[in-house]
């Protein structure tokens, strides 16, 4: 490499100045990727979170070498946060699986015996094995069912970092192939809450707004996010809206002060569940005060109602579950704005703050931005809204609000929900990998949504059950009371990441009956937990696509081989439905309307079906610039499999306002946001001019008018104001817990740190979990920073360090730990509380005691 | 400053035992670069950085009697003694930011360990140490002057929003994401060498210095004024008398804020709602194709 003058003179400044101050420089720099011709560079979108950063990957002898932000990504623009600064290295893990273990005693499978290496093809037999034992059993089960009824003892927890192609194969092989509906995301985790408030209120999933809101508004507020640690280059969007457009204001809630707090102009710390007193506030002011936009109430909003009272989605027999009312209820029922006023009028400002701890004045100032016509307003929320008993309500509660002022679906104004993961978009909620869907927003209750998809994947009538399957949660229930005996888990780390790990989650997996596989790069928490671990390739070891969460799709090509036998999901999804003839896994009735699929296998009538394997591989994958790249799954399976699946899953959306574009239009360009209509993206949906939709939808509405099509079946295109009234979280402190403690992230490790602990640099900057705790609190307890201190709720307990002045500030009675550790599972303190309507799990709320280890 | 002059010139006994055993050793070993050694061995490497309370270098080295028991009593064995061959004088205590930081224990052992008040015992608020200055020295390589979001040595400083504070600033490259600048604030920062430590790259881009090393000095006849102000809670002359200014309609004049503000019209109702948008227009046109 030779040095130009100009870096020569850089060079030797840089020198001489070190010099000066007492360092030493090498000698020579080592020569870097960027010039080096032999290294190939591609696009690849960021493998953490719901952001969707691009990055470029440089890769030179089949390995990663170089990685930078990708310039030309219009999210990013070139930039990472720190975990996406060394994406690279979480694939050079020195403990990456490379061949599947089996845990064996005396040479056979033994659920109590030591991992073993295995051959794959030994894997799979233990697991035809058990998996066919168990569909025997549930086909035995379901004789004489009506398709509705049909419950099954397989299942698959999937996830939102699957690529789409992933989830969407998994999808066929569980709901068509092996005829369950237990497939269910870790999204169910993360985003079940927004996924109901979405189809409540508009009948379609995902948000209408998109990034481009974060330089169009005036105002930003925060619900329950800590978006500066965790979206990380979206807050670095926002902050720099904040410092350049004068008058912009940034207004952050949340249970405890966190980094968002730092740029707040109104930061309000309210005590846990009050944010449904808060919503219900500003509601009430902006009717108080005839702020709201009366023209587009009129036009385009429904008022309604939702049941009370309607439990936590505990166990049937715990008490709190006996005393409810309306046990897991949601149908709406329609009332007036009249009506609706009146629901809302008893939270005043006296009642908000008096149950909040938020100052009047602040609150005020809230209620006022809101209902200023003038103002554009975009909410953001996460986890704290999410992860929530009343998780679709308070996610309601914010959309009435917007609703009111009309300030939705366009530039500035909008309610966003962010999600957590890559995918959770593109995934698990596109591809619909939860227990009750099915692709394009299509339901596996509705037999006209079963119908479609039955067409589309060429399969007979009554193949798809009609029952909704068991989610996330219901799954650990149900293994450890031996309902269900195979449980197959997929880019995730449940056993570190399901809430009540002690009660639940570790007793249902370790259960006699039950086999549990876990597929994954690295031995998590889950695998240690397994009793077969799949070594997995894992992002750019294949050609992927993510959805993020303005609803944008992006691609990326396979860059390096996976190391030792590791292998994608896919091809472990598809070669193992080659291990299953449908006849035995189909009862004959239903075999005895496609008979010529007897003796097929399901690979053959899944994946065989002259769609999926349409596209031919030419035994590699050529870019514009000739670049070369391997496409493992296609040279193994004989076809071009990601294309093929991609193309079948679109049919699902195009046409009805989920519209993809082709194929290999996204290995051309950073993502595209559907609905991509005639080549052309979607950035605000359901306002007309700016969504193709509206027009066809609404022939006859106004010029740049809003239409809520998702409804246009139900209501006539109208957005559904909900009313739901505070009611109190599944556990509160007392006497003898006398503690909030709240769950959640930090900056420098994704989820489990499963990849991000493997980093060095990352690990170093945050070796552990500590728990972050009040000044106050800890003086209290006879803690100091640094001491280790011992957390104890009524289902665990673990031993942490205390932080009081770090990151995160909690107010006196709160305390908060992250949940990435290994070594110290707070999910063993946490409860398996749920939101009753999404099943998503509140993380935020439970209660703990703290003192001296 | 004094000190650091002082330490130019004279030599202690001490020292001068230390710098000639050294000298003899090297001779011995080497026997190269003997002058050259003895001057080096004189002043204390950048990043060897002294124990909380350690009196100034010249002064330290003097009372230090090398006896280790604040090395012995640190609970982090972070602490090391210089060894023969070193640049770090014989047998006295520092510890390398990068590799080991102090921990900044509350009671502060390795103080009340030492018997000579090298370490000076009137230290007893931790964060009243100042064992160095933590200095942002390769701005170029900081991955948060580029617009990161990395931030980790102002996640890790324990004089948290004090010692290290994030300036926003605008992204002028992307135009639209914002920069967080780590900034060191001298009047907080202890000198630990947390964020050195922690810093995630190859090279730390922050790194703690000896404060003579790290500090400058403004010129002793310069005052920012912005701070004489607030420190005298008001103006030094007095503000002047309010101004008149000649204006048309609908514009004012705010002499210590905006400047010039010309007031907005109303919108006009029934134009679209957001004509300054360009993805507004842009989009508009798609649909009348």
């Amino acid at each position: 490499m030779s040095l130009t003058r100009r870096d020569f003179i850089k060079s030797n400044a840089i020198a001489a100045a070190a010099a000066t101050a007492g360092v030493t420089l090498p000698a020579s720099k080592t020569a870097l990727a960027g010039d080096d011709p032999d290294v190939r560079w591609d696009k690849a979108a960021c493998r953490y979170c719901g952001t969707g950063c691009s990055v470029l990957i440089g890769t030179k002898n089949g390995r990663v070498v170089a990685s930078q932000g990708d310039p030309d990504a219009p999210v990013n623009k070139g930039l990472n946060c720190i975990k996406g600064y060394f994406l690279p290295k979480i694939l050079y893990g020195a403990d990456r699986l490379t061949q599947p273990l089996l845990r064996k005693k005396n040479g056979k499978f033994d659920k109590n015996g030591d991992f073993e290496p295995v051959t794959w093809d030994e894997a799979f037999e233990i697991m035809r094995e058990k998996w066919l034992a168990a569909i025997k059993k549930s086909m035995e089960e379901n004789k004489g069912k009506p398709v509705d009824k049909l419950t099954s003892r397989v299942a698959m927890f999937g996830s939102g970092q699957w690529t789409v192609w992933e989830g969407y194969a998994a999808s066929k092989l569980y709901k068509a192939g092996f005829r369950s509906n237990n497939l269910d995301p870790n999204a169910r985790h993360c985003m079940a809450s927004a996924v109901g408030a979405f189809i409540r209120g508009f009948g379609i999933d995902e948000p209408m707004g998109c990034y481009d809101d974060l330089e169009h508004a005036d105002v930003f507020v925060l619900w329950g996010s800590n978006m500066a640690e965790m979206h990380p280059i979206l807050w670095s969007r926002l902050t720099d809206t904040r410092l350049t457009k004068p008058g912009c204001e940034v207004h952050v809630l949340s249970t405890f002060k966190n980094r968002c707090f730092e740029l707040a102009d109104n930061g309000m710390v309210f005590k846990p569940q009050t944010d449904l007193v808060i919503l219900n506030y500003i509601a009430n002011y902006i009717i108080q005060n005839k702020a709201y936009n009366k023209e587009f109430i009129e036009k385009h909003v429904q008022f309604n109602k939702t049941p009370t009272d309607i439990g936590y989605g505990l166990r049937p027999e715990d008490p709190r579950e006996k005393k409810a009312k309306n046990r897991a209820k949601g149908k709406l029922t329609k009332i007036t704005f009249e009506e609706y006023a009146k629901s809302v009028e008893p939270y005043t400002l006296e009642y908000a703050s008096k149950m909040s701890g938020v100052p009047k004045k602040q609150l005020l100032r809230l209620a006022k931005v809101y209902a200023d016509p003038n103002k554009k307003v975009s909410s953001y929320w996460t986890m704290g809204f999410n992860q929530h008993t009343r998780g679709v309500w308070v996610n309601g509660l914010l959309y009435n609000v917007h609703l009111l002022m009309g300030k939705i679906s366009e530039p500035g104004n909008s309610p966003f929900s962010l999600t957590g993961q890559p995918s959770a978009c593109g995934t698990a909620r596109e591809v619909g990998t939860f227990a009750h869907r099915l692709p394009a927003d299509l339901v596996v209750k509705k037999k006209a949504h079963r119908d479609i998809a039955e067409k589309i994947w060429k399969l007979p009538e009554g193949t798809i059950p009609g029952k909704v399957g068991y989610h996330a949660v219901l799954m650990h229930r149900m293994l450890k009371d031996g309902k269900l005996d195979c449980y197959w888990q997929m880019c995730n780390n449940n056993m570190q990441a399901a809430a009540n790990m002690n009660e639940e989650s570790y007793p249902g997996w370790r259960n006699p009956n039950a086999f549990i596989v876990v597929s994954d790069p690295y031995p998590t928490v889950s695998a240690q937990a397994a009793d077969l671990i799949l070594p997995t390739a894992m992002w750019i070891e294949k050609e992927g696509a993510y959805g993020n969460a303005e609803r944008r799709t992006q691609f990326w090509r396979q860059q390096v081989k996976a190391p030792g036998e590791a292998k994608s999901d896919l091809w472990q999804i598809m070669e193992f439905s080659k291990r299953f003839k449908v006849d035995e896994v189909w009862p004959e009735e239903l075999l005895a309307k496609a008979p010529e699929y007897k003796g097929k296998t399901l690979y053959e009538i899944l994946f065989e079906n002259g769609q999926v394997n349409k596209f031919p591989y030419e035994g590699k994958i050529t870019d514009d610039r000739g670049n070369e790249y391997d496409n493992d799954e296609s040279a193994h399976f004989g076809f071009y499999v990601q294309k093929g699946l991609f193309e079948e899953y679109a049919t699902f959306g195009r046409g009805h306002a989920h519209d993809l574009a082709p194929f290999d239009m996204y290995h051309k360009v950073r993502g595209l946001r559907w609905p991509v209509v005639d080549g052309k993206e979607t950035l605000w949906r359901f306002r007309e001019g700016y969504d193709p939709y509206v027009a066809k939808y609404n022939p006859d509405g106004k010029k740049g008018d809003v239409f809520f099509y998702g409804n246009k079946n139900k209501n006539g295109g109208r957005a559904n104001i909900i009313f739901a009234p505070y009611e109190p979280p599944a556990e509160s402190p007392d006497d003898e817990y006398p503690l909030w403690l709240c769950t959640g992230r930090v900056l420098e490790h994704w989820h489990s740190g499963s990849m991000t602990r493997r980093v060095p640099e990352l690990f170093r900057a945050v070796p552990q979990a500590v728990v972050f705790m009040n000044k106050k609190d800890a003086r209290k307890y006879k803690l100091r920073n640094g001491s280790k201190a011992k957390i104890q709720s009524r289902r665990g307990e673990i031993i942490c360090k205390v932080e009081t002045r770090g990151r995160n500030q909690p107010p006196e009675g709160l305390i908060f730990i992250p949940w990435f550790d290994a070594g110290r599972l707070v999910n063993k303190l946490t409860l398996d509380a749920t939101d009753p309507l999404s099943k998503e799990t509140d993380y935020k709320k439970c209660a703990v005691k703290v003192s001296r280890a | 400053m004094a000190d650091s002059d002082k330490r130019g010139k004279g030599v202690s006994r001490r020292q001068f035992l230390s710098i000639t055993l050294k000298t003899a050793c090297s001779v011995g070993l080497m026997g190269i670069g003997l002058g050259f050694y003895a001057q080096r061995a004189n002043a204390l490497p950048p990043m060897a950085i002294r124990p909380p309370g350690a009196l100034p270098e010249s002064d330290f080295l003097s009372a230090c009697i090398r006896c280790g028991l604040c090395v012995r009593d640190c609970p982090y064995d972070i602490l090391f003694l210089g060894q023969l061959g070193d640049d770090i004088p014989t047998g006295s205590p520092y510890f390398i930011a990068r590799t080991g930081p102090c921990e900044m224990c509350e009671d502060i052992p390795c103080v009340k360990a030492c018997p000579t008040n090298a370490l000076d015992h009137s230290l007893t608020d931790i964060n009243q140490a100042r064992m160095g200055l933590a200095v942002v020295v390769d701005q170029e390589n900081c991955i948060a002057f580029q617009g990161l979001r990395c931030e980790v040595c102002f996640n890790v400083c324990p004089i948290r929003g004090k010692a290290i504070t994030l300036d926003y600033q605008h992204n002028a490259r992307s135009g639209k994401h914002a920069l967080f600048i780590p900034v060191v604030h001298s009047e907080a920062c202890t000198g630990c060498g947390k964020c050195e430590e922690a810093c995630i790259l190859e090279k730390a881009a922050i790194k703690v210095f000896p404060i003579e090393l790290a500090k400058g000095e403004l010129g002793h006849h310069y005052r920012f004024g912005w701070e004489e102000k607030a420190k005298a809670g008001r103006s030094l002359v007095t503000p002047d008398v309010e101004h008149q200014y000649n204006l048309p309609e609908g514009v004012k004049y705010d002499l210590q804020g905006k400047g010039l503000i010309i007031e907005e019209k109303a919108e006009a109702p029934g134009e679209p709602p957001f004509p300054s948008n360009p993805l507004d227009t842009l989009n508009r046109k798609r649909g009348e194709d």
